[in-house]
């Protein structure tokens, strides 16, 4: 099996965010990167399915310079090959131009897959969108928040997570798929994986030579402000025995919050 | 026009998809258009009541039955047909598993990028602004979306509904032809035991446990409480997740739900940031933690600094007491 997994750099979940009010930003320095949790659950997929069907995994990454980590790391957990995407632009947080990048390479560069695995939402933009919409551009099915896939021949089965439930989707390959949390434990890297991968040569492509027009490139997002969400009113600790307090708080839902 | 995208399940209209609707109309007033909602698949005809009192001035839905097994690709055909002939000036979808599946499909076959997860919605100048959470909600971004139409999905549990004392209008049913070919994948089965519980996502009401309760026997306890309390749900931290306590479906935070209920009862939580991401828009909080620096207490609106199974049998019986009456 040819299998393509997508992975992006993100800030790591304990980092406290600085907003940048007047650049309508968030401040990037002091801020420490890492790969997004849920491309170790896409990763460690492709790796399995590697180990039982055989095949080659490739990572791909698109961003600057500073993605090589990552894909590093994709490296030393054990993927086959590495490509970085070359964007030097901020974060856009518009999903659609990411996706366009990669529909462009893998219909131009690096055809041939026949499973995309990707994490179901990137930290940092949560934005859930990069999945479907590259399996969108490319015509291929999708299976978005598994928890559990099966590949038997050209056709798949997967169980995705959805309220109350899941749902069982069948689609034909190659297909998208993304990846929740549950779906697997994702490996660590060995001191061996970290050392080969050091050596592994990362080819570098710059998107704007992916033949995208300056249109596709663009940002469809227009920023009109980034702020820092409302801190919430200090809260109100309730006094007395644990029946007292009880009582009191059942009170206050009703009279004072109004929710119940 | 402002086309809403309305979920059905087992004959019914999500809750969520009206919240949707209900915001397009606010907003819809503003830029001085119409609100229309749009359903997909058989024998819905029925069910347009309350779509109608959550202001559609009309109802559309695609007639067919390649549309009642989940299939985003054809569900993206389908709708992709109806925006090109009525060409609205947006499209809404709540951010349920469904939309968050299906608006990005749909966005990429227009060429349009897509606002996700919104939180809240303005019209400035005439255009409509967007906010949403980033960075699990430690930022919040705002914005417009430069092409047209402008595709967003809302937030579940945000925002409230609109009356608009109807309940009834007109209901245009169209027939639609699916390319067979183009449909590579599709949903053939509903699974699990929870399927009929309520998820933690559309819950008013969630009781949610951490490694303060000890053991997965205690789950039973929260699930007393939601027993009494109607549209309520069980929540859990990572930990609780983690040590197999209870199904990963209950999580609460970065790597579980986001949730926003008008109440959520945090029971021996710490109040980790990765927990706080998930359901710091909560409207009310309330942490039961016996330790009186557990940052949970920072985000609390009431704090209860005790032992969680001595404030869970009378809490139950007080909220037993409210509801009866
Ligand atoms: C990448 C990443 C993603 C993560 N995603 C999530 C996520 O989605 N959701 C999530 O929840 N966590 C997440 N975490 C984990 C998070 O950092 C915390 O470890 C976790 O939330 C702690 O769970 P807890 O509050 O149940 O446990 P603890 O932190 O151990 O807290 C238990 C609390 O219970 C109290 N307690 C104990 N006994 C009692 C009693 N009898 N009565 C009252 N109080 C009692 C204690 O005082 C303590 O405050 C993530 C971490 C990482 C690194
Ligand atoms: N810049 C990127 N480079 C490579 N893959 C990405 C990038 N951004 C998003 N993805 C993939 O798309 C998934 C969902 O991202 P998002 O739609 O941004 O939430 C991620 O988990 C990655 O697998």
């Amino acid at each position: 099996m040819n299998i393509f997994v997508f992975v992006k750099r993100v800030p790591d979940t304990e980092s406290k965010i600085r907003v940048d009010q007047a650049q309508k930003k968030i401040v990037e320095e002091g801020l420490n990167f890492i790969l997004n949790p849920y491309d170790e659950f896409a990763l460690e997929e492709a790796l399995r399915l590697r180990e039982a069907k055989g095949g080659k995994v490739t990572a791909f990454c698109v961003g600057p310079e500073e993605c090589l980590t990552v894909l590093r790391k994709c490296l030393a957990m054990g993927v086959d090959e590495a490509v970085l995407l070359k964007d030097a632009s901020p974060e856009s947080y518009d999903g659609l131009r990411t996706a366009r990048i990669l529909a462009k390479a893998l219909q131009t560069k690096y055809t041939g897959a026949d499973l995309l695995l990707f994490g179901k939402q990137a930290m940092g933009a949560d934005n859930s969108q990069v999945p479907a919409m590259t399996a969108e551009l490319l015509g291929l099915p999708q299976a978005n928040v598994v928890v559990k896939l099966q590949v038997e021949g050209n056709r798949g089965t997967a169980i995705r997570e959805v309220e109350g439930g899941e749902e069982k989707v069948e689609f034909s390959l190659p297909a998208v798929v993304s990846a929740q949390k549950g779906l697997n434990e994702p490996r660590y890297e060995t001191l061996r994986g970290i050392m080969a991968a050091k050596k592994v040569h990362i080819p570098v492509l710059p998107v704007e030579e992916l033949g995208l027009g300056a249109g596709e490139l663009g940002v469809g997002l227009e920023v009109t402000a980034m702020d820092l969400p409302p801190a919430r009113k200090a809260g109100r600790v309730l006094a007395g025995t644990a029946e007292e307090a009880a009582r009191e708080l059942v009170h206050l839902l009703r009279s004072e919050a109004k929710v119940i | 026009m402002i086309l809403v995208y309305i979920e059905t399940r087992k004959g019914k209209v999500k809750k969520s998809s009206l919240e949707a609707l209900s915001e397009a109309r606010r907003q819809a007033d503003g830029l001085k258009i119409d609100v229309q909602a749009v359903l997909a698949g058989t024998g819905l005809e029925g069910i347009t009541a309350d779509v109608f009192a959550c202001g559609a001035a009309k109802v559309h839905i695609l007639d067919s039955p390649a549309l009642d097994a989940y299939s985003a690709q054809a569900q993206a055909l389908a709708l992709e047909a109806l925006v090109r002939e009525h060409k609205p000036a947006a499209v809404f979808f709540s951010a349920t598993s469904l939309g968050k599946d299906l608006a990005p499909r749909l966005a990429a076959r227009l060429g349009v990028s897509l606002a996700s997860d919104c939180i809240r919605l303005a019209v400035k100048e005439g255009r409509l602004e967007y906010t949403r959470p980033i960075y699990a909600g430690k930022a919040l971004l705002s914005f417009r979306l430069k092409s047209s139409p402008q595709l967003a999905s809302l937030r579940p549990n945000i925002f409230p509904l609109f009356d608009s004392g109807k309940r009834s209008g007109e209901v245009v049913k169209k027939k639609v032809a699916l390319d067979q070919d183009l449909i590579k994948g599709k949903v053939v089965e509903l699974l699990g035991e929870k399927a009929s519980a309520l998820d933690v996502t559309e819950a008013e009401v969630i009781f949610s446990g951490g490694r303060g309760l000890k053991g997965p026997e205690n789950f039973g306890l929260l699930r007393e409480l939601s027993d009494v309390v109607p549209r309520s749900a069980v929540g859990a931290s990572r930990s609780a997740v983690d040590s197999g306590w209870i199904d990963h479906h209950h999580q609460v935070g970065q790597t579980g739900k986001t949730v926003s209920p008008n109440i959520y009862f945090a029971f021996g939580i710490s109040g980790a940031i990765q927990h706080l991401a998930g359901m710091s828009s909560s409207k009310v909080i309330v942490a039961v933690n016996k330790d009186p620096e557990a940052p949970i207490f920072k985000a609390a609106n009431y704090g209860i600094v005790a032992d969680l199974f001595q404030v869970i049998p009378p809490l139950k019986e007080e909220l037993k007491k409210l509801l009866a009456d």
